[in-house]
């Protein structure tokens, strides 16, 4: 990455992500997603004249959960903004949102990859405050110069804004970012943060950082990504964008600051960012309080309420579960990166199971596989945890050996049924200990030359009663046949 | 905040016209910069009190925390929300052709 690149990437976000509250920040509408267009508004969100905002205590407290997940220090005075600006998915021609009082700055997300694959990576929060949510333009392309169409159920909608400082170094670095930001907030339930349905949204500032041969370091414009409709976006658009600016430095020696602040569109399928208005400075959109909207204050006892009610976040369930299971880091990170049901689910197999990295052997190995095969979620996968226990059980106590188990899993899987049932049916039965021990006593009887060589110390030549012992019974475990064997010729002496 | 009578130049009238969407004629700002000077300069007035001791004031209401719960109220109708439109298509409003960019920030 820049170890070889004559510059260094800076990078900063800008996320928005919408908020798990029933009705919208301002007023009573559903802020439920699909619904037929101009279905969910009412006066207050249409911006209807005589009609007053009253913030959602639900909205508030969940950004509060999420600025303090963030690190951030609370402000205990907190108060809005108009943010004026014309739009026509904007109806009352300004946004409330938050201008120089927001209600929490100066936090920090941190990622660490167990696989040591960069370098933990923190990143500073300038700040995180709610805002409401525009409504929808739809234009139809094809119809040319055709009327744009106008649905206002996403307005009002509450939205966390979340900043970053430009602490990000690569597009690779901005997308584990991402990830971990995304985890978090998921598991906390601030937001389902589904980007398809535009729960969480992210722009992007980026320039580079060039050495010069005096040692001054020249800095590119800042360029601002927008339309970025996946994480992968983000990491392909901040990719084309650095190389983009590379070139245009080559040929320009443009630096910042001489120019205004750019807006760039990113363009997936031609994969290419182009260029946007130039965005207006920020007293261009004459921020002043909203007198709507009575100020805030935030206590101690209430930020403590908060916190109780958090949930554990995803970078310490990592070092919980590898320590309460015993299982190494790689192993805890993906299951905490699957999300919360997944780790329910290996917690209460490795607790029937009575050992962590068995349990999570089964998980990484054939659960995870299996809901990657079928693209499918934990809390609709057939076989649950008593179910996957008792098979392991069932393991252990030698009834058959792994590979035998996982064909019985994935009949389990497919048919929904318990472990005896699909043993009976696939026509395996256990084989008892006493018919090991006899089959054992036939193929040493059959087999001197093994033997002797057993009892000479080589015992790698009971392998060879193995291939037999299946042939006699393919429900044999040959793990307990060859332990039996040994045994039994190790009695002779 | 500066405390000296500030003087608008009819480049910050045509400024402030832009943002506003205003179609303002040449006779349109030499008028309104000195109408928006006199009305700055009215304003300004305040800047000759002495605030230093004086908190800054968010809200003129001494009233704080007003909250509402997260409980859904039922919404207009469509045909209701829609009926005051200058152009609808009976689902959504219509307004003259949005190209490129959001304006959302
Ligand atoms: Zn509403």
């Amino acid at each position: 990455m820049s170890t070889t690149a004559p510059y260094t990437t800076i990078i900063g976000l800008e996320v928005h992500v919408q908020l798990m509250t029933r009705t919208k920040l301002f007023c009573g509408c559903s802020t439920k997603f699909g619904g037929a267009p101009n279905t969910q508004v009412c006066p207050t969100c249409l911006g209807l004249p005589g009609s007053l905002p009253v913030m959602n205590r639900r909205a508030f407290d969940l950004a509060l959960r999420a600025a303090l997940a963030l690190e951030c220090t609370i402000a205990p005075f907190t108060k809005w903004d108009r943010k004026n600006y014309f739009y026509p998915d904007l109806p009352k021609g300004y946004q409330i949102s938050q201008f120089d009082l927001p209600f929490s700055s100066d936090g920090f997300l941190e990622v660490v990859d167990p696989k040591g694959a960069f370098e933990p990576c923190r990143v500073g929060i300038v700040r995180v405050h709610l805002e409401e949510d525009a409504g929808k333009s739809m234009h139809d392309e094809a119809a040319g110069t055709g009327d744009t169409r106008i649905d206002l159920n996403r307005a009002g909608t509450p939205l966390c804004e979340i900043v970053t400082q430009p602490d990000l170094r690569s597009p690779q670095d901005a997308r584990a970012w991402l990830n971990e930001l995304k985890l978090l907030l998921v598991y906390l339930g601030v937001s389902d943060c589904n980007m398809q349905e535009g729960s969480l949204r992210v722009d992007a500032n980026v320039n580079l950082h060039i050495p010069q041969p005096d040692g001054r370091i020249a800095k590119t414009p800042i360029v601002e990504i927008k339309n970025m409709n996946s994480f992968r976006s983000v990491e392909r658009a901040l990719t084309y964008e650095a190389a983009r600016q590379w070139e245009d430095w080559q040929a320009t020696k443009a630096e910042m600051g001489k120019t205004p602040k750019q807006t760039r569109g990113w363009d997936d399928p031609a994969g290419i960012t182009r260029a946007q208005r130039h965005k207006e400075e920020s007293s261009d959109y004459r921020y002043f309080p909203e007198p709507d909207l009575v100020p805030v204050t935030v206590s101690q006892q209430q930020i403590a309420s908060i916190r109780g009610e958090m949930g554990e976040p995803p970078v310490s369930l990592r070092k919980t579960l590898a320590a309460k299971w015993n299982i190494p880091a790689y192993d805890a990170d993906v299951l905490v990166n699957q999300g919360r049901e997944l780790v329910d689910y290996f917690e209460d197999l490795a607790t029937r199971v009575g050992e962590g990295k068995v349990a999570s052997n089964w998980m990484q190995q054939d659960v995870l596989r299996i809901l990657n095969e079928t693209n499918g979620t934990v809390s609709d996968f057939t076989v649950r945890p008593e179910g996957l226990a008792d098979l392991i059980g069932r393991i252990k106590k030698g009834d058959f050996d792994t590979s035998r188990a996982r064909e019985i899993f994935a009949e389990m899987v497919t048919s929904g049924r318990p472990v005896d049932n699909v043993v009976a049916g696939m026509g395996i039965a256990a084989v008892s200990d006493d018919d090991v021990i006899s089959l054992c006593r036939e193929l040493l009887a059959a087999n001197p030359k093994i033997v002797a060589d057993v009892k000479s110390g080589k015992e790698q030549a009971a392998a060879g009663l193995i291939g037999q012992a299946k042939k006699k019974n393919a429900n044999v475990n040959p793990g307990k046949v060859r332990a039996v064997c040994i045994d039994l010729i190790r009695g002779m002496e | 905040m500066s405390t000296s009578p500030q003087t608008l130049t009819s480049k910050d009238v045509a400024k402030v016209g832009l943002l506003a969407r205003l179609a303002l004629s040449e006779a349109d700002l030499e008028r309104m910069t000195g109408e928006l000077s006199k009305i700055v300069g009215f304003v300004s007035m305040l800047g000759e009190l002495d605030t230093a001791d004086v908190a800054p004031l968010a809200h003129p209401l001494d009233t704080q925390n007003v909250f509402r719960d997260d409980v859904p109220v039922a919404s207009l109708s469509t045909a209701e929300a829609l009926q005051s439109a200058p152009r609808h298509d009976g689902s959504c409003f219509l307004v003259p052709a949005v190209l490129g960019d959001s304006g959302a920030a």
